[in-house]
């Protein structure tokens, strides 16, 4: 064989792997094209119980007896206005402790505009404000309160 | 999908997987920001704190302690309460640290590091009390506004340090010195590196004061990241604020400092006494200076059943601020009758001091104990509420525990 036959060869052995590679690259390709159109069409080889299995994301918003469970605050209306501009910064547990009437909490909101960034709450304000002073209104404390919520237990010596 | 949208939500959904919520406006978080979540979700584990601390706030953290957790005659870490403006700072390296002294009232301006302050100044170890400003506010009414503290905002610890007044005196102080104002390394909670968390101070007085230190032990060892580590300012007997927690520099000024938190309502109190619930103009609040007089029952823990007959010790700790504990007394009856609590003397100025008493109970039936300190100007705790302010702050009313005899 002499060195041209042999050259020969070679190229043929590299053109017929690139013919190859090539068949590969379309057909992968144009099946993950496929599959991006139709991303369904290999579930006819799910089995059942799969569907089961489908609800693993979590509500990042879920509502279980009445509280939203991420931030604690009591589902009524305008929760999510809530959630979304008063639980940024802080957590919804320097919303929840705080209880104060509508002028005090616009005054708050103003304060947190003048010095911590707060944005614009445009018609939402009012919307924040109600849900607070309707679900976390003041409770009337007095000069004293009465001891509560005691764990009684037996003192040993 | 948009392969933007993607990228952000994938980003974002390895977030969500791991703390197994969505951050909302994640998108617009900032690079380099760790969430607070990613950090560690157990403020307990995080800080070694007891599993019976009360958190109130997990953005800023701030975490209460109960009064039979504070019974230790010098508070342990895992009993301090954590009081955070800002976000906590990471990755401290101490030997990389600086401490500069500036202002318009230095003469020359200084940098020190951590080692300059250890070798060059004599150390002090001192047991200070710091309680803060706000301690006791949830028993205000009309509520005010911030974490709703109740008892558990106070501790005294043993800190080890350099004399405040050492370190500025070596930098030099110009004549018209009238305050003094720290700056640190914690973020505001905005991430607004314009923005100061808090930067507060203390009149020159206080300052100068033996027990004023630039602390970098705590109870003998480093101090913890959230109690201030590497460097912290302590001063005893005033709101906590002063006590300044990761301290990069100190300015002398020639002016009341007016740094985040000194100024408007923070830290202040009505200069002279309004109705609860008013309305006070800026410029009639005054800065708060030396806490007042107070106490607390550390043992037993409220809540205690015991048998008739028994004779029932109680013990727990007093403090004035900048004064001492004179006397100290406990009633059953509600204030009608007062009886004597021994107490010792403090460790040194500024510390808070023990008591003790041995009470007997005529009959079965609810009892409350109530105690109450008297401070060596003969000013006592009042068993009500003291006046309101639209801050909440400065209520030494009188602590009580339950008790019931069989």
């Amino acid at each position: 064989m002499n060195k041209k036959e042999a050259f020969g060869a070679q190229v043929r052995k590299v053109y017929r792997l690139l013919m190859l590679l090539f068949a590969l690259f379309v057909i992968t390709g144009g099946g993950l094209m496929y599959y991006m159109v139709n991303p369904n069409v290999f579930d006819f080889l799910l089995k059942p119980e799969t569907v089961v299995l489908t609800p693993v994301e979590i509500d990042e918003d879920r509502i279980e007896n009445g509280i939203h469970v991420r931030t604690g605050l009591v589902d009524a209306e305008g929760l999510m206005i809530v959630v979304n501009n008063c639980t940024n910064c802080h957590s919804s547990k320097l919303v929840t402790q705080n209880r104060m009437n509508t002028e005090r909490w616009n005054a708050t909101i103003k304060w947190m505009q003048e010095t911590q960034n707060l944005w614009d709450l445009g018609r939402n304000q009012e919307v924040i404000v109600n849900y607070l002073v309707t679900n976390y209104p003041p409770i009337a404390k007095g000069r004293r309160m009465v001891l509560k919520d005691i764990d009684w237990y037996e003192l040993e010596d | 999908m948009k392969r933007r949208d993607f990228i952000k939500k994938s980003t974002l959904s390895s977030f969500t997987a791991i703390i197994g919520i969505e951050l909302v406006y994640g998108a617009k978080m900032l690079d380099g920001y760790t969430p607070l979540a990613l950090q560690d979700p157990d403020p307990f584990k995080l800080f070694n704190k007891h599993k019976d601390m009360v958190v109130l706030n997990d953005k800023p953290w701030n975490i209460e302690a109960q009064a039979h957790l504070l019974d230790d005659k010098i508070t342990p870490n895992s009993c301090m309460f954590i009081r955070n403006n800002g976000l906590v700072p990471e990755n401290v390296d101490p030997n990389i640290w600086t401490l500069t002294i500036d202002g318009e009232s230095v003469k020359n301006k200084k940098t020190y590091t951590l080692s300059d302050l250890k070798s060059k100044f004599e150390q002090h170890t001192y047991q200070l009390t710091l309680e803060c400003g706000g301690n006791g506010r949830a028993e205000f009414d009309p509520p005010a506004k911030g974490n709703q503290w109740t008892i558990g905002a106070v501790h005294c610890a043993s800190w080890t340090g350099v004399r405040l007044r050492d370190v500025l005196e070596d930098a030099g102080i110009k004549s018209n010195a009238v305050y003094i104002g720290y700056h640190a390394i914690d973020k505001h909670l905005s991430l607004d590196p314009k923005k100061e968390p808090i930067s507060r101070g203390c009149p020159m007085d206080k300052a100068l004061q033996d027990e004023t230190l630039l602390a970098f032990k705590m109870n003998g060892e480093d101090i913890p990241l959230i109690h201030g580590y590497p460097l912290r300012l302590v001063a005893g007997g005033w709101p906590a604020s002063v006590s300044g927690k990761w301290v990069d520099r100190i300015s002398i000024r020639n002016q009341v400092h007016d740094g985040t938190k000194m100024t408007g309502t923070a830290y202040r109190v009505p200069c002279e006494p309004v109705a609860p619930g008013e309305k006070v103009k800026d410029e009639d609040m005054c800065i708060i200076e030396s806490m007042p007089v107070k106490s607390l029952i550390t043992y037993p823990k409220t809540g205690a059943m015991i048998q008739k007959g028994k004779a029932l010790t109680i013990r727990g700790h007093a403090w004035a601020g900048e004064l001492e504990v004179d006397k100290m007394e406990y009633s059953i009856d509600f204030g009608s009758t007062w009886s004597t609590c021994s107490i010792e003397k403090p460790a040194n100025r500024l510390a808070w001091q023990h008591f003790s008493a041995t009470v007997d109970f005529p009959k079965s039936g609810y009892y409350e104990v109530w105690a109450r300190a008297t401070d060596t100007n003969g000013i006592a705790q009042p068993m009500l509420l003291p006046g309101w302010n639209p801050k909440g702050y400065l209520n030494n009313a009188c602590h009580r525990i339950a008790v019931k005899v069989k």
